[in-house]
């Protein structure tokens, strides 16, 4: 009797045991792989990553020179970054808002 | 028609591929006795996902993503398992920091899985409180996952040749002081339901089954475990496994509850063995070099939570491989399943299936 008291005090004045999103947000760690982001003008098009992608989300053409990306069918391993060689590509924290199927990412120079 | 002919009709009740209690899709055909279980026929196929077929097309290196994506739940084992087998073909040692980080992060991943078993099981017979409350214990082993190599799940950090990232020295004392807050977790959520009556009602007793059935049937990881049988793939010293001090943890009752004590002693076996390693962890490369492609073939075993997984690979000189064959814990555990179920009700057929910590999408792979 005494504990069942002791815990409905402590349920009724501790925090709640969940976030109160949406204003609150989780901070995410460092280096988290969230998405995949490019600065295409660093970009030379050499196509490693599109070689290197295990899910072949990522497609480059030399000549027109075009980066084009699918971020569904990206499973975030970040491969592609470790692979690049002028360190374009890189891998941000956060998740991207909602995006439709047929969205890609691309650039072009 | 007499009472007696009446007990005497069997029927067939199909249980699954969807039921609440079931986290995948396993279907058993139960045949019963007015409400006793007499015969179960068990039907796979419901999630094949033909993984071994697309190793094939992708290269070596790629695979290692690939396999660690046959698994939702087990998946760095799988990575780590696949990587093994290669660096074996090509003749690569994998450097000794590695190893250990490989150590600490497979047994984080033990941690995650036991935890969510434990929840599924609490769920399997009504239990809502204690299913939360252990994954509320999980979520803190998935966010320091998080924090250590980036994915909460998918690490992404196993890779032929050694690990992708290392932890920094604030990152291990990170996992050492989630590994106390855990311990004491364990003492106030998981220990403490162990005595409890409802539990104990649910599983003393309820889905024996031998030594001998077990060894015979194939049985591995807690299942085998929970009938005595020291089989545990960890005492041969893969990864560095071989420089920790542990021993495997064995029950004798062979039920659900003995399975379940399995599987609760050895969250704080990885706990300690998260903490060994990390007080051995030497300095130094992360990644060996690896140069040209697999040839030959090779089988290699690793321990995951359900217990041990099975890898053939057969490489031919190019960088693709000729055949990737996996043969996961779950298959090996079905059988005995089987041999569980005659002669218990049908409302413990749930907390029977839920005790072998079933994993069918990586069963079909």
């Amino acid at each position: 009797m005494f504990s069942l008291i002791s815990n409905i005090l402590k349920n009724a004045f501790s925090r709640p045991a969940t976030r109160p999103y949406p204003f609150q947000r989780r901070q995410r760690p460092e280096g988290t792989r969230g998405h995949l982001d490019i600065e295409i003008d660093k970009c030379i098009f050499c196509g490693i990553c599109a070689k290197k992608c295990p899910s072949n989300a990522i497609e480059v053409s030399r000549d027109p020179k075009s980066w084009t990306f699918n971020r569904y069918a990206c499973i975030v391993c970040a491969y592609c970054v470790e692979a690049c060689p002028k360190k374009c590509l890189s891998m941000k924290s956060d998740h991207e808002g909602q995006i439709q199927p047929q969205e890609e990412t691309a650039g072009t120079r | 028609m007499s009472t007696q002919a009446m007990s005497n009709r069997r029927s067939v009740i199909p249980f699954g591929p969807q039921h609440p209690v079931l986290p995948e899709p396993l279907q058993l055909r139960l045949v019963m006795e007015d409400e006793k279980v007499v015969e179960a026929l068990p039907a796979i196929g419901y999630v094949h996902r033909g993984l071994e077929k697309l190793a094939e097309q992708k290269d070596f290196q790629q695979v290692a993503f690939l396999a660690e994506r046959i698994c939702g739940i087990c998946s760095f084992q799988h990575a780590m398992a696949y990587s093994m087998g290669v660096e074996s073909l090509m003749n690569i040692t994998v450097p000794d920091r590695a190893n250990y980080l490989r150590v600490i992060w497979t047994e984080l991943h033990r941690l995650h899985s036991h935890l969510l078993w434990f929840g599924l099981l609490a769920d399997s017979f009504g239990f809502e409180n204690l299913f939360m409350q252990a994954w509320r214990c999980r979520e803190a082993v998935l966010d320091i996952m998080e924090a250590t190599s980036g994915g909460r799940i998918m690490l992404g950090t196993c890779c032929v040749g050694g690990v992708r990232k290392d932890i920094s020295a604030e990152g291990l004392d990170q996992v050492l002081r989630v590994c106390d807050q855990l311990h004491n977790d364990f003492d106030k959520v998981v220990t403490q339901v162990m005595n409890d009556y409802s539990v104990k009602q649910r599983t003393v007793g309820i889905g024996t089954v031998t030594r001998q059935q077990a060894h015979e049937l194939g049985a591995v990881g807690p299942v085998a475990k929970a009938c005595g049988l020291e089989r545990d793939h960890r005492v041969t010293g893969y990864a560095a496994y071989g420089q920790l001090d542990f021993k495997p943890i064995t029950e004798q009752a062979g039920d659900c509850y003995a399975r379940t004590q399995v599987r609760v002693r050895e969250l704080y076996q990885s706990l300690d063995l998260i903490r060994q390693a990390i007080a051995k962890i030497p300095a130094g490369d992360i990644m060996a070099p690896v140069k040209g492609n697999p040839t030959g073939e090779i089988v290699t075993r690793v321990e995951q939570p359900r217990g041990e997984v099975i890898y053939y690979i057969k490489g031919n000189g190019t960088k693709n491989l000729e055949r990737l064959r996996v043969r996961t814990p779950t298959f090996a555990n079905v059988p005995i399943l089987l041999a569980m179920l005659p002669g218990y009700q049908l409302a413990d057929v749930g907390v029977i299936t839920l005790s072998i910590d079933p994993c069918i999408s990586c069963t079909e792979r």
